[in-house]
């Protein structure tokens, strides 16, 4: 997701009160700002109230204020879901003001998009892998202005020049005299003086918690239990609801039924809206035994008989036949000459299935309302609530939760839109849980898509030409589209496509935007649109390569000779997997994927074994990554790990299929998830970069398809074009099953491989 | 009324016999620790211990629990092998979201138990049954083989909180989401 999201919904919202009332408050106050075109940091000191009074060019977006007492707050924008970006954003911090990471306290930024949108997204939302990407010079900065603001402040008491003085754990020294002074005693006085124009971030050699493995800081309540999710949150005199929306996406609840529900020990209450129901009970069981026991109508609507053969078929018509939008054009395509291969992918509809089932606790009053949930898109919250409820925004709290995985479901807020449509109903604050069923039946699916890709090869092997057209719906045009290109064109839609690694003389990227019917939503799911462009590319690369009859790696790296930083991920991937030493065991392949995904470079290399009964078994794996900086070596290796399980998930048994408009999965027994026993044994290879930090937790998810596909490949000779992997077609001895690249005849006509 | 033994208290509960003992912990009692992820016993969020075994509170009828202790993960930690596995998930840290982990830690704990010395055919039959969406599952078998062998077997994490917080006043701390008109 590089795009910038601008402000969709184009409102002004008034300054959060809350603001000017930090600022009244004592101490140092450095807020900071995120301009276009880039984090910049706007240091500005406040002491008691001078900003109080309302100054309305300053809108800072986040905050570091040291209090007297000498504790650090850090009010920041992006939220955790588990990939440590708290632990990130303090770490920057605290690596600039010479403080130990236990000293700060971090905090979610309350609902604003104005003062906390992400720069990169320009909508306050956690996603895209971007949280390191923008913090990483804005914090720096931010904390650099408040050491020197803090030091010049001692220095000035002192009488001493601030470049005769130390800082350790908040503590400045004069190191001639040996007087010390905490941050805390200083904070009044440094928050009088002018903000520098400029400060100079610590050089990395001086890094004293970058770059180390620092324990996150939001563990320890995750191992014994006290730390509450969302869903563990229990307020006064609430009631607990399980919902159920129209199996039909797109139809409407006619009439319920609810003489047997009645029945049921500790009922309390149905509510309805115009697509689902709601049963209120005492505690969740009771709701969900009455849920059980209603005889519900629906009219299934205009979806009634759609179906993932419809959709592929839809899809398939609009490659064919839709308008391209061009997402990038090199040189000429047609007309090149040489060996001419042509292939299609065909990738399925994705659930998120996070463990925590989504969930909020609503309490609508006539003077206002809570929301307690996690989620990514705070200020989308308040929008839909005040929407609902006709209630002022302001008047509405969001108490952000942390969250039981994220993976970009928490990015869109029909929960909560449908908890605040129940909850308008009572006068209790009202818990809605969803079952799992309903948490993979409804929710907002990572789109289909439908690639064809061509290349033609000249004597040497390598491309001449390259040509590949996506067809997909968007889902940047529902989530944020003033963020369209003016030609149409989706920039997620083409991510990794029209920007590759290798570099062909001829290429034509293009986009065929085909949405499914309404009704049918779409959202983002980890790895966005490089987790389908990098798996379609690196599959046929490796086509490509055995068309040319080279080795897949050594293919890559004849490709690659003008990208070091691919090259080099290539190679330590390489030596680490021992690429090309020892021999394998029939049935045995090793499958290698290259790229360069969300600002940072990847190779993973998979070692599959596939059964004589089409099982396939991952028995090792080695990512070499280059992601910058490694603000933190020990969660970008935990990301990758979890990235790479994420999408090896997803391939071995997901894809969401549709009949008469319903979802058939249900919960974990046909959504399946990787279990211990299936995870190989796995290796994470950081080069050590001063580079700026990429991007790191969506770029395992990215990677694990290719790699594992190729694997495959390696061990059977079967080209899989599709996932979850079809055992079927990898059964041993099943020739006519197997799928080849097909090669286009002297006149150019393709034939399509099979998907 | 139904009594139960848990964490070694006894508790009297007025509840249906079906309900399962998970809604019993988490909507009754308040112990929210337990975790729901499916309701079929596919995901083991919802592992707690009965007699020191690992079973699925989401499937267990309250009434069948009769006398038997019921160990939850707030109580985990009161047994020496608990306290270890607890340790080992943070010094290596295990944790991502950790929606998960709670049940991760009461398998992990009741093998352990068992079998203080698991192989590795042991250690994939024991936590099989419990799902980590975020795939932390690398790191949940060098913890176990952590604590089994008294070794170090992965990469230490530096562990910053300070050292006069309890992990729930940190999490406390954590969870506070103090609005900034709050904050002093
Ligand atoms: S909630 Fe019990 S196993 Fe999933
Ligand atoms: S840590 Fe998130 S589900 Fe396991």
């Amino acid at each position: 997701m590089n795009a910038r999201f601008g402000d969709p919904l184009g409102e002004g919202r008034p300054d959060n009160p809350s603001r000017r009332e930090a600022l009244k408050l004592g101490g140092l106050v450095v807020a900071f700002l995120w301009l276009g075109g880039g984090a910049k940091v706007l240091g500005r000191a406040v002491a008691q109230g001078p900003v109080a009074a309302g100054d309305p060019a300053f809108a800072p977006n986040a905050f570091i204020r040291v209090g007297a007492d000498g504790s650090v707050h850090l009010v920041m924008p992006s939220i955790e879901m588990g990939q440590g970006a708290y632990t990130g954003q303090a770490t920057l911090l605290a690596e600039e003001m010479d403080l130990g990471l236990d000293q700060i306290v971090v905090e979610h930024a309350p609902a604003n998009r104005k003062l906390y949108a992400n720069p990169l997204l320009g909508e306050q939302a956690t996603g895209g892998s971007t949280t390191i990407r923008y913090c990483w010079t804005t914090m720096r900065q931010a904390g650099a202005a408040a050491r020197t603001l803090l030091v010049n402040a001692a220095a000035a008491k002192w009488k001493v020049d601030p470049a005769q003085c130390t800082v350790a754990r908040g503590v400045i020294r004069h190191e001639a005299s040996g007087r010390t002074v905490g941050y805390g005693e200083v904070a009044n006085a440094a928050a009088q003086l002018p903000v520098p124009e400029k400060v100079q971030e610590k050089d990395p050699s001086a890094f004293a918690l970058i770059g180390k493995p620092l324990r996150r800081v939001d563990t320890a309540g995750k191992v014994d239990g006290s730390l509450q999710f969302g869903i563990d949150l229990r307020v006064p005199d609430m009631k607990i609801a399980t919902v159920k929306a129209c199996p039909t996406f797109g139809g409407k609840l006619v009439a319920v039924d609810d003489s047997r529900a009645r029945q049921v020990p500790g009922f309390v209450a149905v509510l309805k809206i115009a697509d689902a129901v709601a049963v209120v009970g005492e505690h969740f069981w009771a709701a969900k035994q009455a849920m059980e026991a209603l005889d519900i109508t629906w009219d299934h609507g205009p979806n009634a008989h759609y179906s993932t053969e419809q959709l592929f078929k839809d899809l398939a018509e609009a490659s064919k036949n839709g308008t391209p939008i061009p997402g990038k054009a090199v040189g000429n395509v047609d007309g090149v000459k040489g060996k001419a291969l042509e292939a299609t992918y065909q990738l399925p509809l994705l659930a998120h299935a996070t463990l925590e089932p989504q969930n909020a606790i609503v309490h609508v009053r006539p003077d206002g309302c809570d929301i307690w949930t996690g989620t990514q898109v705070p200020a989308r919250c308040v929008d839909v609530a005040a929407k609902l409820t006709g209630l002022k925004p302001e008047t509405i709290v969001v108490h952000n939760q942390y969250m039981g995985g994220g993976f970009g479901r928490r990015l869109f807020e029909d929960p909560v839109e449908q908890a605040v449509a129940f909850a308008r109903q009572v006068s209790y604050p009202l818990k809605v849980v969803w079952t799992r069923e309903e948490d993979i039946a409804h929710d907002r699916f990572r789109p289909a898509y439908y690639d064809r890709i061509a290349a033609t090869l000249g004597d040497d092997g390598k491309p001449l030409a390259w040509t590949h057209r996506i067809t997909s719906g968007s889902v940047l045009a529902t989530f944020a589209p003033g963020a369209m290109a003016k030609n149409g064109m989706d920039s997620d839609a083409i991510e990794c496509a029209a920007d590759l690694p290798y570099e062909f003389p001829n290429v034509k990227v293009e986009w065929v935007r085909h949405d499914p019917p309404d009704g049918l939503h779409l959202g983002w799911w980890r790895g966005v649109g490089p987790v389908h462009n990098v798996f379609v590319i690196e599959s046929f690369i490796d086509e490509l390569a055995h068309a040319a009859n080279k080795d897949p790696l050594a293919y890559r790296r004849d490709l690659l000779q003008k990208n070091p930083r691919a090259l080099a991920v290539l190679n330590l991937a390489a030596e680490k997997a021992g690429w090309g030493k020892g021999s394998l065991p029939a049935r045995v392949g090793r499958g290698v994927a290259v790229a360069a995904p969300f600002g940072s470079y990847l190779c993973v290399i998979v070692e599959a074994e596939v059964s004589p009964q089409g099982e396939v078994k991952l028995r090792r794996a080695v990512a070499a990554v280059d992601c910058g900086v490694a603000v933190n070596p020990n969660t970008v290796e935990a990301q990758i790990q979890g990235g790479l399980i994420f999408g090896w998930t997803t391939a071995l048994y997901n894809g969401i299929t549709l009949k008469n408009g319903t979802v058939q999965q249900h919960n974990f027994n046909d959504y399946r998830m990787m279990r211990i026993n299936e995870t190989p044994a796995l290796e994470v290879h950081l080069v050590d970069s001063k580079e700026t930090p990429g991007g790191i937790g969506e770029t395992g998810t990215v990677m694990a398809f290719p790699a594992l596909f190729n694997a495959v490949f390696a061990a059977t000779g079967v080209r899989l074009r599709s996932y979850p992997i079809d055992r079927a077609a990898l059964v041993q001895g099943a020739e006519a099953l197997k799928a080849v690249v097909t090669q286009a005849s002297d006149h150019g006509q393709a034939q399509e491989g099979k998907v | 009324m139904i009594v139960l033994n848990i964490n070694g208290e006894s508790r009297s509960v007025d509840v249906p016999d079906d309900m399962p003992l998970l809604w019993v912990l988490r909507d009754v009692i308040g112990l929210t620790g337990t975790k729901f992820g499916c309701g079929i016993a596919q995901c083991g969020a919802c592992t707690v211990h009965l007699d020191g075994a690992a079973v699925r509170s989401c499937v267990l009828p309250v009434s069948a629990v009769g006398s038997k202790a019921v160990t939850t993960i707030e109580g985990v930690g009161a047994s020496a092998v608990g306290k270890k596995v607890q340790q080992a998930w943070l010094d290596i840290e295990v944790v991502q979201c950790g929606y998960c982990q709670s049940g991760q830690i009461m398998s992990a704990t009741a093998l352990l138990a068992a079998t203080p010395e698991p192989s590795d055919a042991e250690i994939d039959v024991a936590m099989s049954g419990n799902i980590c969406r975020c795939g932390t599952y690398v790191r949940i078998r060098e913890a176990i083989k952590q604590v089994a062998t008294g070794q170090k077997v992965a990469p230490q994490t530096i562990p910053n909180v300070a050292p006069t917080a309890s992990p729930a006043a940190a999490a406390a701390a954590l969870l506070s989401f103090v609005r900034v008109e709050d904050m002093a």
